[in-house]
């Protein structure tokens, strides 16, 4: 895959060329957002789901010590190995042991986007394992050699054609064929054929419970079970935030992921894996990669509360308009914006500045996250660790003094209205940021204080 | 020191201050789930209900709609089809067009069924099969999924169990609903009343 260099505005620049695209991606994700409005507005209790729910995961994370132990001794008693990965690399070195102990060279994938963060795909192929990703959305960018542009809708950036394409190129649909019913046909073929001959499944894992040792996998496709109930050996990986404490908790969580992902009341497969079938084996790895050290950021530790529902994403403005890839990192969005800087302050120090702070994200997340306070509160911090552009720095410090004196306010209100009317070119052009994609506006004739003096003190 | 030793040193050492769980109670309604509603997310979710009186009538609409010969069911009430062998091969399972299973209720609010390992047979079966059919028992609904672990708890232990609300369905490629990604390309769930 695609190392890149460029920052969030740079790929967000090469996303927004084609304006068409750039409408049809944000009405698309609009529409996301909208069913999930109507399946929220259905539920009464809704913002009392969402209260418990992040009651909940702050038990979890203040209690994660113990969690943890809880989980390993009563998995280990269901009969599952439960495995410790420091970071990325310890990680995939644990799948590639265990597929060398069975002597497995192919494994089939369901979604999970810890082994995205860890980049397991590119460790194995290296190792000379083939893994195929069985989820639609993701085995499409896998053919196309990308990454998945959003959590929950991998191929959301791609088109139909385009699809159409990679599947006449890999999987020998014909030429041309771009309907949706035709090419998730094909694909049934193709990766029931994968799940039937392949002899290890990795999963991810949406919960596990510390009270039982059971981990808990969501999809709609059913492609998580296919994988796991036909191979030899099931290996789930998950973060360590993922755990919950008891069972009854799935009853808060169940209820609000999937109306908050794509607006259905369910997803169509809700499976609870506690033990591994007769003749199986089954292995946890439980991996840490940075998340510690989230856990000892006061300001910045809500965001282990996720549960990947995607709807800050769909909801965010720039998102919407940006595509997932220009965020470079596998969790995209609001809160791969606060999650990537603790992996990597230097390569991600774009992110926190790619929102509006508008506060949709905080609004919708369903573990009432404060998503946009964690992203101003990330800037602060790269500004203070002098990882910030000087242009930006400087824009920023000549803002504050225009905010802060009202007479500088004042004159900085007459000469852009002045300008915007005398001399739209100064303005109207490529030095401009603000130019780019959209027109200036029409200047009012007067401030609203001007007006306010005319019109209502008078009186 | 080991990367558990490790891991769990970083998370006593960063984790805050304990906070108390939430008070659920109040998510429990107290009532008994409305058929009708579940049989109406059902369908709106693209699975089909279907209110049946005995086995005989349940097996009467599957010899009419189904190929006969690929038709597997762990159900000792219903005569006539295949069963699962002890120690069957998951795989042999691959060309199963219709399989039929208990469930053990309903939820009202999403549609979804609770099975258990021990409705499957084998645990691939309700995901490879072509068509999936579910027999449930209409005193046994529940209105939502608070009131779903709450019965959960009261059932008997399992080693895998799964929600199962509809076909098997993607919506990847342009956000267009198809139904029969790589599991059933349909679900019925046939509503019986009366324990069975």
């Amino acid at each position: 895959m695609e190392v890149t260099t460029k920052d969030h505005a740079e790929l967000a620049e090469n996303f927004n060329r084609d304006e068409d695209r750039v409408d049809w991606h944000d009405e698309t994700l609009w529409w996301v957002r909208q069913k999930r409005d109507k399946m929220v507005h259905q539920l009464p209790e809704w913002e009392e789901l969402r209260e418990a729910a992040s009651a909940i995961k702050n038990n979890v994370l203040g209690n994660l010590h113990n969690y943890l132990q809880q989980f390993e001794a009563n998995a280990r008693a269901n009969g599952i190995t439960v495995h410790w990965a420091a970071d990325a690399e310890e990680h995939n070195q644990i799948i590639h042991r265990l597929l060398n102990e069975h002597k497995v060279t192919r494994m089939v994938k369901s979604k999970s986007m810890l082994t995205e963060e860890c980049g397991l795909n590119e460790y194995l192929h290296e190792q000379g394992i083939e893994v195929i990703d069985s989820d639609l959305g993701e085995r499409i960018v896998q053919l196309a050699k990308e990454p998945p542009s959003h959590i929950v809708l991998p191929c959301i950036h791609k088109k139909k054609e385009e699809i159409g394409e990679l599947f006449h190129q890999y999987l020998g649909t014909p030429l041309d064929v771009s309907d949706p019913q035709v090419l998730t046909e094909a694909a049934r073929g193709h990766l029931r054929e994968i799940f039937i001959t392949r002899k290890a499944a990795l999963t991810g894992v949406n919960f596990a419970i510390a009270e039982t040792g059971e981990f808990v996998v969501c999809t709609n496709e059913g492609n998580a079970d296919m994988g796991a109930h036909l191979a030899d050996i099931h290996i789930a990986s998950m973060g360590i935030e993922k755990l919950i404490p008891e069972k009854k908790h799935l009853g808060i969580f169940l209820r609000l992921l999937t109306r908050s992902a794509t607006g259905q009341p369910i997803t169509t497969y809700s499976s609870h894996f506690k033990t591994p079938r007769k003749g199986q084996q089954m292995h946890i790895v439980l991996v840490d990669n940075g998340r510690t050290v989230q856990l000892g950021r006061e300001d910045f530790r809500n965001s282990l509360k996720c549960i990947r529902c995607g709807a800050c994403m769909n909801t965010c403005p720039v998102y919407r308009r940006s595509g997932g890839h220009s965020y470079h990192n596998a969790v995209a969005g609001p809160i791969g914006s606060i999650l990537a800087p603790n992996l990597d302050m230097e390569k991600y120090k774009d992110l926190p500045f790619a929102s509006t702070l508008c506060g949709s994200c905080t609004n919708v997340c369903p573990v009432k996250i404060d998503i946009h306070d964690q992203l101003y509160k990330w800037r602060q911090v790269l500004v203070k660790k002098g990882l910030v552009p000087t242009g930006k720095t400087i824009g920023m410090k000549v803002m504050g003094a225009t905010l802060s004196s009202p007479t500088i306010y004042r004159l900085a209100g007459k000469i852009g209205r002045w300008t915007l009317k005398h001399a739209p070119f100064a303005v109207n052009n490529n030095f401009n940021p603000w130019y780019k994609q959209r027109d200036m506006p029409e200047p009012p004739e007067q401030s609203f204080s001007e007006w306010y003096k005319e019109n209502r003190i008078k009186k | 020191m080991s990367s558990r030793d490790k891991i769990l040193a970083a998370v006593a050492n960063n984790q805050p201050a304990k906070i108390e769980l939430p008070d659920l109670s109040a998510f429990k309604t107290g009532k008994a789930g409305s058929v009708e509603q579940f049989a109406q997310v059902l369908t709106n979710i693209g699975g089909k209900a279907i209110h049946v009186n005995s086995w005989e009538e349940i097996a009467a609409f599957i010899t009419e709609n189904y190929s006969t010969t690929r038709v597997v069911t762990p159900i000792a009430e219903l005569t006539g089809f295949k069963g699962i062998p002890a120690n069957s091969d998951p795989h042999e399972l691959y060309n199963v067009e219709l399989a039929v299973i208990k469930a053990h209720f309903g939820v009202a609010e999403n549609g979804a069924v609770w099975i258990t390992e021990d409705n499957m047979g084998l645990r691939v079966l309700p995901f490879i099969t072509q068509h999936l059919a579910v027999v449930i028992d209409g005193g046994e609904i529940v209105p939502t999924m608070a009131e779903a672990y709450d019965k959960i708890s009261r059932l008997s232990s399992y080693g895998f169990a799964s929600f199962i609300a509809g076909p098997s369905k993607t919506a990847d490629i342009e956000q267009s609903l198809v139904i029969g990604a790589h599991g059933p390309r349909s679900m019925t769930v046939f509503i019986m009343p009366g324990r069975f």
